[in-house]
């Protein structure tokens, strides 16, 4: 054995001052550690992040430059120009839905995409879920992948599929099915296409984390109380699968809800969404106000969201417990 | 050696707050194989951790050799731990496990290797130096926690639950290796258990631990033979429990009957708790403290029979060998008066 | 006998699988045929000897040759690289710090305001993060009369911190604090204890971590189309600028190539990480 460690580094203070001293020195060094970690991630965050929301804020309330930019002079327009129409000539004001209809066929689009990607990703992510383990990782890994790569380029791919001269059409029209293009790209389908191609994988991953969770011996008890498959899937399945449920469709809401690229690339410009007229505010529009006071509203949207599915959460998990 | 005085510690504020250790003062010895022994969440593990230098107390002082090392890091405590999932490195290999302790201290390249090599015989593992750890099997990860701990040769030895996780074959050969190495080495031992059966077999002296306090500290035999507290009577083996009050005569009424013990007891009138383990009260035998009762039930058990008799009042329970009663059949039991101990609490 | 030969001739295969949902197999294929059935397509077309997208020929390297050749795409290569290098250096540092703050120093209040800070860029649609972002810069550059591609990789780290952020603290969750706690036992200074046993354990993450931050970085086509000056293209923005002129081949090709980056990163975290919790 080596030698005995001696050294023991005592002090000779009395005990209890010692002790607190020693607690306080221990929580002060820690305090320290802490800032110091922390602090280049949340200064970084909050200066690059958080503080452009509050600059959007107060552009929201200014009048926009000729040349984009902001003129710095109070102003409200931004936001009743969402309302209203205001004529050149005598200034009056004139209700108009068409920036309305933008942010409801934005909801719209958001909802049927977060609903098909629900009916297609829970078998997916169930069969998943009950193949064995090494098998799982494989189709897991599979249903990942595309979450990694590039949205622009996915999108492109869809854009090759659909378009009037694209892998379809042509297909089809090589086996004599049509004669002429069957026209599927700038519409609201194909948005709504590439909005479930892109975020399909969000909805698979939570459903699979809460499936694979799911004890088959509540199966077996179900069934061995007479329960049939179906039953079994909504009496005792799907409840259970409600966490994950609930995770996919924010995950797919929120960015569907925020979407750019697919409706710029498959909406052809034509049916806009909520991202593409924030973004053209600040370019061909020049009207930064008015975007910024855009792009306020979808975050707002987005927080009530969150916000709801905060509040029914814990409301269930009160009544759980 | 390890001087305890007056531990306290609170976790949590207001109303979740949780005394985890209550005004405990305990001395260890040198050389000692000592025990904490309680069911869990009575505090044993916050005292051990608190030795070892993880937790700080609010209150009270820890010495070691007359040194107060209440507040001092772990890195400069001379007390290794065996962790109870013992903890080792997944990335070293058992040599470098063995090692790390004696190269923290900054020992030469020689020395580490020839204490490895040395400690590793120690606990019969020379053979799989070089093995990674998740090639091990879990006693052999047991022993290289213990000889990582060993290694540095520290003053005191903090074993947490170490043989928990193994099953009853191997826990029983670990403790016999325990006990080995705690005389080979000399280093003072303190073993934090929950198993009443490995605290009496292996230790020198147990403490009994409860919601924060130690309630007796003895050895295994006087722990065993003269509970302090009912607490400590229940939780170490099997015992019987008579309530009764104390008589002008110097004995103690129950439901059943008079009984005399030999034990001290408090003033007349006063209510008492009577203890007596099973293997203690004798079947069918006639004389002093005998009781009169009908056998209820027998249990058989292998090496014996328990008799569940009862004495209308209560029921007692009696360990013997052969039985050659039946159940429903009239039986008494003696209660020798010796056996008896008087608890008040 | 006759009735035990009898028993063993009722057929097995139409055994009770409590597990299958009839249709949610071929529901999961056509999941799978569907998320990838478009790439597969780009992908063989790039390597398509003529100008159609969609029309087979032969199999040629063509557009490869002139992609590699496209002095654009060789700029916008380059500065998708130095951008993504720099924000995936800066994200994993300052994700590995905060990791180790949240799980290795003591709990403290106010650590849910600090998740929410760090996952701040996820929770937010990126086209807001992209015009407040614009907005915020174009004032700092007209204040200060900054310019360059710092701001870029700015941006970049920011949305790249909550993605090295969480593989690095699951990582660092899974790992029992009880091994820290044994070094400290076995004499190790709190130094020697995080480099002798935290960084090492903690480095399958930390690797997993600053992968995803670069493949993010890489891909991310929003954010960098509003902020990114002159002179700043991008291999994103500058396909997304190739889309809109038209389609060509070349695009399948530089796509292919892009696509082809992401998936073997991934990929290789992917085995790397099953390889690690196999042993």
């Amino acid at each position: 054995m080596a030698d005995r460690i001696t050294d023991t580094r005592t002090t000779r203070q009395p005990a209890s001052d010692a002790l607190a001293g020693a607690r306080a020195a221990r929580d002060s060094a820690a305090k320290r550690t802490r800032v110091f970690l922390l602090a280049p991630a949340i200064l970084t965050i909050g200066i690059v992040g958080l503080m452009p929301l509050s600059i959007a804020l107060v552009y929201s309330f200014l009048e926009p430059g000729t040349y984009g930019g902001v003129t710095w002079a109070f102003s409200t327009d931004a936001y009743v120009q969402f309302l209203f129409d205001r004529d050149i000539f005598d200034d009056s004001l004139t209700f108009s839905t068409s920036y309305l209809s933008i942010f409801w066929r934005s909801a719209f689009l958001a909802i049927i995409t977060t609903i098909g990607a629900l009916l297609i990703g829970f078998p997916t992510a169930y069969f998943i879920a009950t193949k064995p383990p090494a098998q799982r990782n494989l189709w897991l890994f599979l249903v990942t992948l595309p979450f990694w790569t590039n949205l622009l380029i996915r999108t492109y791919a869809m854009l090759l599929i659909i378009r009037d001269e694209g892998f379809i059409n042509i297909t089809l029209q090589m086996i004599g099915l049509t004669s002429g293009p069957i026209e599927m790209l700038y519409t609201d389908g194909a948005v709504f296409l590439g909005l479930i191609y892109s975020f399909l994988p969000f909805m698979v991953l939570p459903l699979y984390a809460s499936l694979e969770k799911l004890d088959f011996r509540l199966v077996e008890a179900a069934h061995d109380l007479y329960a049939g498959r179906v039953q079994v899937l909504r009496r005792v399945i799907l409840p259970m699968a409600r966490p994950g449920m609930i995770a996919g469709c924010i995950l797919v809401f929120i960015p569907c809800l925020g979407a750019y690229i697919t409706p710029e690339l498959l909406g052809g410009g034509k049916k806009l969404m909520i991202g593409n007229m924030i973004a053209l505010q600040f370019g061909g529009s020049r009207n930064w106000p008015f975007g910024s006071a855009a792009a306020l509203i979808l975050m707002a949207m987005v927080l009530i969201v969150l916000l709801i599915v905060n509040r029914s959460r814990a409301d269930a998990e009160v009544s759980h417990g | 050696m390890i001087e305890i005085s007056t531990l306290t510690k609170v976790f949590g504020s207001g109303q979740e707050a949780m005394t985890a250790l209550d005004n405990v003062s305990v001395t260890i010895a040198e050389n000692e194989f000592f025990t904490l022994l309680g069911p869990s969440g009575c505090g044993k593990t916050t005292l051990l951790r608190m030795i070892a230098g993880f937790e700080l107390p609010d209150t009270g002082e820890i010495r070691l050799d007359g040194q107060p090392v209440t507040h001092l890091p772990p890195h400069h405590r001379p007390i290794n731990t065996v962790f109870q999932n013992y903890a080792l490195f997944p990335h070293m290999n058992v040599a470098q496990n063995v090692g790390f302790g004696l190269e923290m201290l900054g020992r030469d390249r020689k020395e580490i290797d020839a204490t490895v090599a040395r400690t590793l015989e120690l606990v019969r593992l020379d053979h799989l130096a070089g093995r990674r750890i998740d090639q091990l099997s879990g006693g052999q990860q047991q022993r290289v926690a213990l000889a990582r701990a060993l290694a540095p040769a520290p003053k005191v030895l903090l074993l947490d639950e170490p043989l928990s996780a193994l099953d009853f074959k191997l826990r029983k050969e670990m403790q016999s290796e325990l006990k080995r190495l705690q005389l080979e080495t000399g280093i003072t031992f303190v073993f934090v258990t929950h198993d009443q059966e490995e605290a009496l077999t292996m230790s020198d002296r147990i403490a009994v631990m409860s919601a924060g306090k130690i309630l007796q500290i003895g050895r295994p035999m006087d722990i065993y033979d003269r509970p302090a507290a009912r607490f400590v009577a229940d939780f170490i083996g099997d015992i019987n429990f008579i309530e009764g009050t104390v008589t002008d005569g110097g004995t103690v009424a129950t439901g059943s009957g008079d009984l005399a013990v030999t034990a001290p007891l408090p003033a007349s009138g006063t209510t008492v708790t009577l203890a007596i383990r099973p293997e203690h009260v004798m079947p069918g035998a006639e004389g002093p403290n005998s009781l009169a009762g009908t056998l209820a039930e027998r249990v058989y058990f292998g090496s014996g029979t328990v008799l569940e008799v009862d004495l209308g009042a209560t029921r007692i329970s009696c360990r013997t060998g052969d039985a050659p009663f039946a159940e429903g059949a009239p039986l008494s039991v003696t209660l020798p008066p010796e056996r008896l101990q008087v608890l008040q609490d | 006998m006759a009735d035990a030969t009898e028993t063993r001739k009722t057929p097995r295969a139409k055994a009770f699988d409590l597990r299958r949902q009839p249709g949610f197999a071929a529901a999961a294929w056509a999941c799978i045929i569907f998320l990838y059935a478009p790439i597969v397509v780009l992908i063989v077309f790039s390597f398509n000897d003529n100008r159609s997208v969609v029309r087979w020929t032969e199999f040629s390297l063509r557009w490869y040759t002139e992609a590699f050749a496209n002095e654009g795409i060789q700029k916008a290569t380059w500065m998708s690289l130095k951008v993504a290098f720099v924000a995936t250096a800066l994200a994993t540092t300052f994700a590995t710090m905060a990791a180790l703050a949240t799980t290795r120093v003591a709990r403290f209040r106010g650590q849910g305001i600090v998740f929410a800070i760090i996952n701040q860029p996820l929770m937010i649609p990126e086209i807001v993060t992209a015009v407040a972002t614009l907005s915020f810069f174009s004032l700092i550059k007209q204040a200060t009369g900054w310019q360059g591609v710092g701001f870029l990789m700015l941006a970049h780290t920011v949305f790249c911190i909550p993605f090295a952020f969480l593989p690095i603290r699951a990582r660092l969750q899974d790992m029992t604090i009880t091994l820290e706690q044994a070094a400290a036992d076995l004499y190790a200074t709190p130094w020697a204890a995080f480099r002798r046993v935290t960084l090492p354990l903690m480095a399958p993450g930390i690797l997993a971590g600053a992968t995803l931050a670069f493949v993010v970085s890489l891909d991310d086509v929003i954010i960098t189309l509003m902020i990114a000056g002159p002179g700043e293209t991008t291999l994103p923005i500058y396909i997304l600028g190739q889309i809109r002129r038209g389609i060509t081949p070349e695009i399948n090709a530089v796509s292919t190539l892009l696509l082809g980056l992401s998936l073997l990163l991934v990929s290789l975290t992917f085995l790397l990480g099953r390889k690690r919790s196999r042993a």
